[in-house]
């Protein structure tokens, strides 16, 4: 006997003890796929035959099916199961993983069943055992059916059950291995005109044969029928015909609709209710004249019937159904699933209309599958976390829709005319909003909480752990701006290895001989700018701020930190800098040269006091001023001593002290010096402030064009960033400053050394530093995005106004930078990650996800100094 | 980091004695975290001057340091600690000077009781809290109080002072007691301490403060700043001062210039009670408080047994640390322990967690949200949560006028993003009904005032079974 077993299913076995179950199902099936009674006792119990934990390890054994079914795995139950009772359950769980359940029975003689037993040295139970075994099954026989098994196969010697033979096979939605390229087309409700029209639009070109139209794509694409192909509209002979033409010539797949249901039963000679158009339909079959009209409705019938409620296609990347279908039913068969692809889920209430209310399935719907599908009338395709609604209602007057697939285009014909008033008018969201934008108004503390690991194109798996979640969390929820326009945040940077020369700690060559180890021929050099890291998103208009970003009554764009927070408390002045930003993106033309209506700037903006304000007084200036009051009044009092003829100028110190004397005169020269360090600390942070009273006196360095409509721009190289944006900055030379910057060729000795003078240069002009990157822009592996080299005098701004003394300096030139570069490495790919997904069109959540990210990795404790 | 102690008494040079420290040498001491110098700009017969110069490691200073990246001064290479007279010379002094410090002078006896006429400057001195606060510490103790402020940028005069003075400080006292007062009084004026501060910085407090700390009118600043805000340490420092001075009952009242003046406790009180009430009043047994802070409306709950499952969320996992030492969640019985919960979460987000609860409190909590996540919380909490009982508090704007301190403009809290009138409560809360589907009263609590209202607004958000949401 030859099985079929459904790729999907769980395979009950049923037959006595020593039937032969296990030694069946060690031959068919992969031994992690079968679950075993026994083996369950034996885990608990240490002995598969201590019937005392018989409960214990069916509960075992229930609970192991449904994590494999839920995982979508065949299963095998290897127990007796002899008992109804005891298959009731297995069938309850297979229904809860909408899987087929399959019995195989084992119904061996007696005979055979007890000599294996006594052959078996560990079955002590007595022969009454297998009788009782069989008589329960003679009982069960029958009903099996009845219980829920879709497929019942009896063995009923031991031949026959040596012979079998077991195929595994495809469920019939399961068309995975259909590609397309796929027209999908919504609800047609017997509007033909609409559906010529559109085919031919698609590029169908139809063929007639014997007065019917025959419809074929020259390029091999296949159109596919969400159902609701009858009631209600003018030509619904026709839209059957045509359709149930191209299915049957391959042209088309068809998954039937709540209207094609109804249309069955009532032609299988049920009596439902003739409302909802299926009068229309009725009617028009009646019309067709007498000879044709039967055979007509019975091809229509046997149409109907063999329609798979959904369909699973292109590797598992595209699922259609009537009504939509959630991500545990896809690929499922049961008939929960078939009530769900064509009624989707009601809450059994109806609303003001009389229309039944329907959960929202597709809010909550968290798969990688597109799924398409139609049934509730829209008036535009309504997309929501990868699920497209394309019925927008033709046979109400709207249109009639095909989704391109994989193009992802919606292609449209407007109704000719209203063929039916719609119960509850086609309107659209009130708020102006998408049905996406509106749905990630709000996000979810589960897609964010916890140990999560990201996968992201440029590095696959980023682990961010529990704690680290959880402090942004805080930081999102105390100090973030409105998670919409968070679309990016930049990657930390390292800064290079620490120098071997003796007076610096950071110095080009390391940088250089960095990037040629990582096999990069040329870096570009750019200056750093010494103000306060910024995003900028930017629109044209609130109109643009609304459709892109689905944000209202926050202006046109939003300024934020690279910890997301509001840039600016100021608003008004937020949004003239936006403005201005605005008018310089139009006067350099890049809106057209772009073709987009948004953009996002990566930049600094100075100067550093507008946002350091407070760390600039209470940490920088007032450590200048202790420094000024005290070191001038240290060095009075030593200039005293010196003025003492009588004093013993050697220092002496206590006894068993390790404190090393100087010569006092040695010591006021020490001081001196530290006085003009402190001095020169002073001169170092200054340069970085001037006063600011209004937008006249900000700057704005940008230095990445990271993405505009439909485009991340890690693609192109730095050159054209920096082009870009310099043909921006012509445009408003008061507000925006170029980068300035050397391209260094790291093969040619003269570049490099062109590439040290130039730093030396910056940095001797007061410049913070310079940040080297490789000249293209996104790099895979250990290469760092960016390192910066910081300049002398600079750092003195970090590591201490007087780091450069003789006893510091070596000291602190013991710096490790390893979890700084991978942190850098792993934000870079997840900044970028969060950007391609808002440009694909991802829901919030998906983006939110990695500058959720990118925070998370930035509360793991890193040396601040780096 | 310069102490320089000058005298006028004859013979001037018995300091030296006083000091264990001879007038003609220049002396160096290593403290691990630096150098200490001692020597003698000036002796004569009538004069004498003592220099304690400190010369700090910076280096050595956050190496040293365990957990180095918790926030403080300590974390940065740039910190004032190498410039200013702080704890570290608190130190410096009580192992450089030990001597004098304890009183003792084993050649010349005598001196150690002896009050001279003496000066110490200290060269600089941050006084976080100002000059008043300079004063409001020596003045009381006799000393004649000398400061010059330290400009904090000459270039960019609009940032406004620095906390540095350079302080001379004069009074004729014995060495023991100037040192003394200066060990305990230099970390306060900083309001910093480089080290942990445990029990024995107690015992120490009360060592060296016994003679004079009891009957100064800062005892209160000063045992709290000293022991860094520890109220448990802080509160037995007082009881011990106390005990020796009974003068001490008179200042039962903590110091105003460190109490948040927001409201009189009373206030919070009413409030927590007329929660708790409404929370009866609407049937509630599972409660769940969003924003619970530290546990304060948590505490009534559990020990009132009409409730069931109670559980706190809040958007800080450091709050609710100390929540959970508050309520000892570690120490409860099995049974008491399985009816609370503590959750990690924000109001920004949807989450499960937050279902199944009877009612939701949120107390003073939506004033802290901007515009966009007041949206959000509405959502997560009306739309999702769903809770039959929602009982929200947030300030009434208007009263604000009755407080002097706060004015008819100003806001209760620097992080309110807005206080609302009862119109505007009142119509926010028509707004959720209408949407959401509930009925609300709105109840004022604490003193009402006949124009102004009462202080603190009460609303009980009820599920309206018969209209759903719109």
């Amino acid at each position: 006997m030859n099985i079929p077993i459904p790729n999907l299913s769980l395979v009950v076995l049923v037959g006595p003890s020593g039937s032969g179950k296990t030694t069946f199902a060690h031959r068919h099936f992969r031994s992690t796929e079968v679950i075993s009674s026994d083996a369950c006792r034996a885990t608990l119990a240490d002995d598969e035959n201590d019937m005392s934990a018989t409960r214990d390890a069916f509960e075992l054994l229930h609970f192991i099916a449904g994590k494999r079914l839920a995982a979508g795995r065949l299963t095998v139950i290897d127990a007796t199961n002899t008992k109804r009772e005891s298959r009731k359950p297995l069938v309850q769980i297979a229904r809860e993983h909408h899987v087929l359940p399959v019995a195989i029975v084992l119904n061996l003689p007696e005979k055979i069943c007890r000599s294996r037993n006594e052959k078996r040295e560990n079955r002590t139970f007595g022969p009454h055992v297998i009788r009782q075994h069989r008589a329960q099954l003679r009982r069960s026989l029958k009903g099996l059916g009845r219980e829920g098994f879709r497929h019942v196969f009896v063995l009923k010697s031991e031949q026959e059950a040596n012979e079998a033979t077991l195929e595994r096979v495809p469920l019939w939605n399961d068309k995975r291995t259909c590609h397309g390229p796929f027209d999908i087309i919504g609800d047609v409700h017997g509007c033909a005109d609409e559906l010529e029209q559109l085919l031919e639009m698609l590029g169908y070109l139809p063929h007639r044969e014997g007065g019917v139209p025959h419809y074929r794509h020259p390029e091999g694409r296949r159109a596919i029928f969400l159902g609701d192909l009858v009631d209600r509209g003018p030509r619904i002979v026709d839209t059957l015909t045509i359709v149930m033409t191209m299915v049957a010539e391959g042209q088309a797949l068809c998954v039937p609709g709540n209207h094609e249901n109804k249309l069955k039963r009532k032609l299988q000679g049920k009596n439902p209710s003739l409302t909802h158009g299926l009068a229309q339909t009725m009617e028009q079959l009646d019309s067709l004249p007498d000879g044709t009209r039967d055979a007509f409705a019975e091809t229509v019938l046997s149409f109907i019937d063999g329609l798979i409620s959904h369909y699973v296609l292109d590797d598992g990347k595209l699922v259609v159904a009537h009504a939509g279908l959630k991500e545990q039913m896809h690929g499922r068969g049961s008939g929960r699933v078939r009530e769900f692809a064509l009624y989707g889920e009601t809450s059994g209430e109806t609303d003001e209309f009389g229309l039944p209310v329907r959960h929202n399935w597709a809010a909550d719907y968290r798969g990688r599958a597109t799924v398409v599908y139609g049934h509730t009338p829209v008036p535009e395709p309504l997309f929501l976390n990868h699920t497209v609604n394309i019925d927008t209602g033709c046979v109400f007057g709207g249109h009639l829709s095909a989704y391109r697939y994989p193009e992802r285009e919606i292609v449209s014909i407007p109704a000719a005319q209203v063929y039916c008033e719609p119960a509850k008018p086609l309107e659209p969201e009130p708020s102006g909003l998408t049905a996406q934008h509106h749905h990630d108004s709000l996000l979810d503390a589960a897609d964010v909480l916890g140990k999560r690991i990201i996968h992201t194109r440029l590095r696959s798996g980023i682990t961010l752990r529990e704690g680290n979640t959880a402090a942004a969390l805080e930081a999102m929820s105390r100090f973030a701006i409105n998670p919409k326009w968070l679309i990016y945040l930049p990657p930390t940077m390292s800064p290079c290895e620490t120098s071997q020369l003796a007076p610096y700690l950071e110095h080009p060559t390391e940088a250089f001989d960095a990037y040629r180890t990582w096999g990069i021929p040329t870096v570009v050099c750019q200056e750093k700018h010494m103000g306060s890291r910024a995003e900028v998103v930017v629109c044209r208009s609130t109109a643009v701020a609304a459709e892109r970003f689905g944000v209202t009554g926050e202006g046109t764009g939003a300024i934020y930190t690279r910890t997301g927070r509001r840039f600016f408390d100021d608003r008004p002045l937020e949004q003239a800098l936006l403005d201005r930003l605005d008018r310089a993106i139009t006067e350099a033309g890049l809106w057209q040269a772009l073709n987009t209506d948004w953009l996002c700037l990566d930049c600094e903006l100075l100067p550093w006091s507008v946002k350091a304000q407070e760390l600039l007084r209470t940490q920088y200036a007032a450590v200048g001023a202790a420094a000024r009051g005290s070191l001038s009044s240290a060095i009075g009092a030593l200039r005293q001593i010196a003025d003492r003829p009588d004093l013993d100028l050697e220092w002496t110190s206590a006894p068993g002290d390790s404190a090393h004397p100087a010569d006092p005169g040695e010591l006021l020269d020490r001081y001196r010096s530290r006085q003009a360090r402190t001095r020169k600390y002073e001169e170092v942070y200054r340069a970085y402030c001037w006063p600011v009273s209004g937008i006249d006196d900000l700057r704005l360095a940008p230095f990445h064009l990271m993405a505009s409509q439909g485009a991340v721009h890690t693609d192109k190289d730095h050159h054209w960033h920096l082009e870009t944006i310099a043909q921006l900055c012509r445009a408003d030379p008061g507000l925006l400053i170029e980068t300035q910057h050397l391209t260094v060729d790291l093969t040619d000795p003269a570049g490099i050394t062109c590439g040290v003078e130039w730093w030396e240069a910056l940095t001797a002009r007061g410049g913070e530093g310079m940040v080297v990157k490789p000249l293209a822009f996104s790099c895979r592996g250990s290469v760092q995005p960016a390192v910066k080299v910081r300049g002398r005098e600079y750092l003195r701004i970090i590591y201490g106004p007087e780091y450069t003394a003789a006893d510091q300096l070596p000291r602190l030139k013991s710096r490790h930078l390893r979890t700084k570069r991978s942190l850098a490495l792993r934000e870079f790919a997840l900044g970028i990650e969060a950007l391609e997904r808002f440009v694909r069109g991802e829901p919030l959540r998906r983006v939110h996800e990695c500058v959720f990210g990118v925070l998370a990795l930035e509360s793991e404790p890193v040396d601040p100094r780096l | 980091m310069l102490l320089t102690i000058t005298t006028t008494h004859q013979s001037a040079s018995d300091l030296s004695w006083l000091l264990h420290k001879q007038p003609d040498k220049c002396q160096a001491f290593s403290l691990g975290f630096g150098t200490a110098y001692v020597f003698y700009p000036q002796v004569s017969d009538t004069e004498c001057s003592a220099c304690l110069l400190l010369d700090v490691d910076p280096v050595a200073l956050v190496r040293g340091r365990p957990g180095a990246l918790e926030s403080g001064p300590l974390d940065q290479y740039v910190n004032d600690r190498p410039y200013v007279v702080s704890s570290l010379m608190s130190v410096a002094i009580s192992r450089v000077f030990a001597s004098a410090l304890n009183g003792t002078c084993n050649r010349r006896p005598e001196l150690i009781d002896r009050e001279f006429p003496l000066v110490a400057k200290l060269e600089v001195l941050p006084c976080r809290g100002g000059e008043g606060l300079l004063d409001g510490l020596f003045a009381p103790l006799g000393y004649g109080i000398e400061a010059t402020r330290c400009p904090l940028d000459p270039v960019f005069s609009q940032w406004g002072e620095s906390p540095y003075f350079s302080v001379a400080l004069s009074k004729t006292t014995t060495l023991q007691t100037l040192l003394t007062q200066l060990y305990v009084l230099i970390p306060v004026l900083d309001n910093y301490k480089h080290y942990y501060v445990g029990e024995s910085e107690l015992t120490k407090l009360l060592e060296k403060g016994h003679r004079w700390l009891g009957g100064h009118p800062q005892r209160e600043i000063i045992t709290r700043r000293y022991l860094k805000y520890q109220g448990r340490l802080a509160r037995r420092a007082i009881e011990c001062l106390e005990e020796g001075d009974p003068s001490f009952q008179d200042i039962a009242n903590p110091s105003p210039t460190e109490q948040q003046l927001e409201e009189p406790p009373k206030l919070n009180q009413q409030r927590m009670g007329a929660v708790i009430a409404a929370l009866k009043a609407a049937g509630a047994k599972h409660v769940i408080d969003l924003g619970c802070g530290e546990g304060r409306l948590l505490r009534t709950l559990l020990s009132d047994k009409s409730f069931g499952r109670i559980a706190g969320m809040d958007v800080s996992s450091r709050t609710l640390e100390r929540a959970a030492a508050r309520l000892k969640l570690e120490e409860l019985p099995d049974r008491q322990r399985k009816r609370i919960e503590l959750i990690h979460g924000s109001l920004m987000y949807r989450d499960q967690r937050l279902t199944g609860y009877d009612a939701a409190t949120v107390v003073e909590v939506i004033e802290h949200l901007e515009a966009y996540q007041l949206i959000a919380f509405e959502r997560v909490l009306f739309e999702f949560a769903r809770p039959q009982t929602v009982v929200l508090t947030t300030p009434n704007g208007e009263y604000n006028g009755k407080w002097a301190h706060i004015g008819a403009t100003g806001k209760r809290h620097r992080d309110h993003r807005f206080e609302w009138t009862r119109d505007q409560f009142n119509s926010w809360a028509d707004t959720i009904c209408a949407r959401f589907g509930y009925r609300a009263r709105v109840l004022g609590i604490g003193e009402t005032d006949e124009a102004l209202g009462a202080p603190t607004q009460l609303g009980i958000f009820s599920q309206d079974i018969n209209g759903g949401a719109q």
